[in-house]
């Protein structure tokens, strides 16, 4: 196996690939020379306005058949209001999530409303429950993407990646002024290139397919209903902290 | 005699109903794609970006790929290098024998069937799992894609609905849409919990941070990639990028130009197996990198523009040629005007140099590509060397390419050569051409010949345009061709 790769990569030398560099000038370390010439250009960024920013967030996420809800503090009722008028049973969560404190001291008691299940186990030792008895998972998330009404998540121990991937209804808590025009943008604001994470998610709307005759069809595989709770905190503070995610410069360009 | 290609192409042709099943999707695919792209100034730039990322990259193919094994790495990954398609199966076989799998999870990836994994895998008594809908609907209709984004997009959904209610009797039949999406995913449920291995492709790796990115609307490519123990993707090694910021311009012409989408419903970044605090996803993840011909392409200095393609499809859609014969009747892996240069390049010209004459040229393709690979161009250059050899340092192009002025002639791609009529046809058509006397003489006798087109014999002459005059009339030679009436203008020959 060895040998094929040197055999690859000689194949690959020998068909005189030298483009710009400059003879006798050969940097110390072949990869930073392949990453420093690799084309650069400006940052892709729109300046939009807070309102914009999530006016176009919205429009984009539901034109692909995403629910967006504008919420307030009372947000775990709202949502236990959503998932009980669609039948839901329950709804797992990630109890060391950023959220979970609101989202438990929040949730109503009354008969009826969806039981909140925490999903704190290996998946090893959940598979079947979550396969099979879950109907909604919950997930906080990084940020929203205006350009094209994305979510951003990375998904985290506390809150694993078949949470928002596996039950039929995925429902995800996004913070206002955490939406930024573009990819290019966050990936850039955030340094996303020194500290990518294991899994790194874009999810814009709720799983489909237009296999069949270019027909949307909705829920393959995925959850077939994406619900986004959209919290606008007020200048005045309400006290809850943003996610734990947002270490880093919000301040930057705009 | 017809050749395979020929004859494959004539019975595409006269299936009406599969036809009228592409066109319809075509239209709504190129329809779909121009109003993605309002702004052509944006769109430019774009392409400019798309490009020379993946110029760059091709460029650096070698370092790039060290880097991104290291990364890879460093990650926690394992990579593993194969020349072609039977070390590229022996490698997944290892792996899926070494976790004692008997079945395997996949999803949609062209690399798979380009090594025929599937074929492969069920040979050594273990079970590929196609998720995606149209790559299920294909496998259980034992079919190939006939479209690298849309596979299953020559079929109806009455044939689907025949096809689930022969092969799932059990589940209600219906041919209503969403009802076969939902049996879909009831029957693929089990086999996403029950799965130990998912295998997947890559749309692209990032050498700078060892990440794999790959697009998908249905969930079933990330549950490949993230519910079973272990993930193996696949990729060709010039799907390699330098950078990661690399991926904003190159997700967004991606996705506009496949299917009109701002952005696909899931971009999957992956850069490692599960971490020791994490509570899901895969233990290991592999990374097969396949050569299988790409080194061979990549060193020819206008070839190498082919593994720039990212696999959008936008080519095939706009194609007059794919829209009436489809992706079958290609015959390839890789349908389309990209396959129409892929599959020669890959596999020779003696066996697949006839794709190249399965385009009229019309530079739609070209118009389209997100990252501006001259099509035609290369078309052209590969119907030269089917017909005369490899071509040496003279071919124009490769002059004038900077990186060609010390090379020695190659054979870019093996199996060139003239085929005996065309090849005399062609010597005849220099001959008659170079000479003004013989061109006045080949000139007045095919100009004679118009008046016995009009004639009793007409039918007779008619027949040799074969195929051309059956659906349409035949040309009315004139009598006087332009040189003659411009002479009696005054114009002088030269």
């Amino acid at each position: 196996m060895t040998d094929t790769r040197t055999q690859i990569l000689q194949r690959l030398r020998s068909a005189n690939t030298a483009t710009a560099s400059v003879p006798g000038s050969e940097p110390a370390s072949p990869s930073a020379a392949t990453l420093t010439s690799a084309p650069t250009w400006p940052v892709r960024r729109f300046d939009w306005g807070p309102e914009e920013l999530t006016d176009r967030f919205r429009r984009g996420i539901e034109a692909v058949r995403a629910e967006v809800h504008a919420v307030g503090d009372d947000w775990p009722r709202q949502l236990a209001a959503l998932l009980q008028a669609r039948g839901a049973r329950n709804l797992r969560y990630g109890p060391d999530g950023p959220l979970a404190p609101a989202l438990i001291q929040g949730w109503p008691t009354a008969e009826g409303v969806p039981r909140l299940v925490p999903h704190d186990q290996p998946i090893e030792a959940c598979r079947r429950a979550l396969f099979d008895d879950t109907d909604a998972g919950f997930t906080a998330c990084r940020a929203g993407i205006a350009e094209t009404g994305s979510l951003v998540l990375w998904p985290t121990p506390a809150e694993p990646r078949l949470l928002s991937l596996v039950p039929p209804i995925h429902c995800v808590l996004l913070e206002a002024d955490r939406i930024v025009s573009t990819l290019h943008e966050l990936m850039q604001r955030e340094g996303w290139a020194q500290r990518m994470p294991t899994n790194a998610l874009l999810i814009s709307g709720p799983s489909k397919s237009a296999d069949i005759e270019q027909t949307l069809a909705y829920g393959v595989h995925g959850p077939a209903e994406l619900i986004v709770l959209l919290r606008t905190t007020s200048a005045a503070g309400t006290g809850s902290a943003p996610p734990a995610t947002a270490d880093t410069a919000r301040t930057a360009a705009c | 005699m017809a050749s395979a290609f020929r004859t494959r192409a004539g019975l595409a042709l006269s299936r009406e109903r599969v036809r009228g099943n592409i066109r319809r999707a075509m239209d709504g695919l190129v329809a779909k794609r121009r109003a993605a792209f309002p702004d052509d100034a944006e769109l430019a730039q774009l392409r400019d970006q798309g490009q020379a990322i993946r110029d760059h990259a091709l460029a650096n193919l070698p370092a790039l790929l060290e880097q991104l094994e290291q990364r890879c790495r460093v990650n926690g990954m394992q990579v593993h290098w194969a020349a072609d398609a039977a070390q590229a199966n022996a490698i997944i076989l290892d792996l899926l024998r070494g976790h004692g799998a008997k079945a395997v999870i996949k999803g949609k990836s062209m690399v798979s069937e380009e090594i025929g994994v599937n074929a492969y895998l069920e040979r050594h008594g273990i079970e590929p799992i196609e998720t995606d809908l149209g790559e299920l609907i294909l496998q259980l209709g034992n079919e190939h894609p006939s479209h690298i984004i849309t596979p299953a997009v020559h079929k109806d959904r009455a044939e689907i609905a025949a096809l689930f209610n022969r092969h799932f009797p059990d589940e209600p039949c219906s041919d209503d849409i969403d009802q076969l999406t939902a049996l879909a995913r009831r029957v693929m449920r089990a086999r996403f919990q029950g799965a130990t291995v998912g295998m997947s492709g890559v749309n692209f790796a990032v050498a700078e941070t060892g990440t794999l990115c790959l697009v998908e609307n249905e969930g079933n490519g990330r549950l490949s990639t993230t519910a079973p123990d272990m993930h193996i993707a696949v990729t060709g090694i010039e799907k390699v990028v330098a950078r990661l910021d690399a991926l904003a311009p190159l997700l967004t012409l991606l996705t506009r130009s496949a299917t009109g989408q701002p952005v696909t419903t899931y971009v999957n970044m992956i850069s490692g197996p599960r971490k020791p605090d994490e509570r899901d996803g895969p233990r290991e993840v592999h990374l097969v990198l396949l050569d299988n011909g790409r080194s061979r392409i990549h060193a020819d200095p206008e070839l190498r523009a082919t593994l720039r393609c990212i696999r959008c499809g936008a080519c095939m859609n706009h194609c007059p040629v794919y829209t009436r014969i489809g992706g079958h009747g290609y015959g390839t892996v890789y349908p389309g005007p990209i396959g129409a240069i892929l599959e020669p390049q890959l596999q020779g010209l003696q066996v697949q140099g006839e794709l190249a004459q399965a385009s009229s040229l019309c530079g739609a393709c070209a118009e389209v590509c997100p990252v501006r690979i001259p099509i035609p161009q290369l078309l052209n250059r590969l119907r030269h060397e089917h017909a005369e050899g490899p071509t040496a340092s003279q071919s124009p192009s490769q002059s004038a390419s900077p990186a060609s002025s010390q090379s020695v002639p190659i054979q870019a791609v093996p199996g060139g050569h003239r085929p005996g009529l065309q090849g005399r046809v062609w010597r005849a058509w220099a001959l008659l051409h170079a000479s003004p006397a013989r061109y006045r003489w080949m000139r007045r006798t095919i100009g004679g010949m118009g008046g016995l087109l009009d004639g009793p014999f007409g039918g007779l002459l008619g027949g040799l345009f074969g195929p051309w005059t059956r659906s349409r009339t035949p040309p009315r030679l004139a009598r006087r061709g332009l040189q003659d009436l411009a002479r009696q203008e005054g114009f002088a020959d030269d």
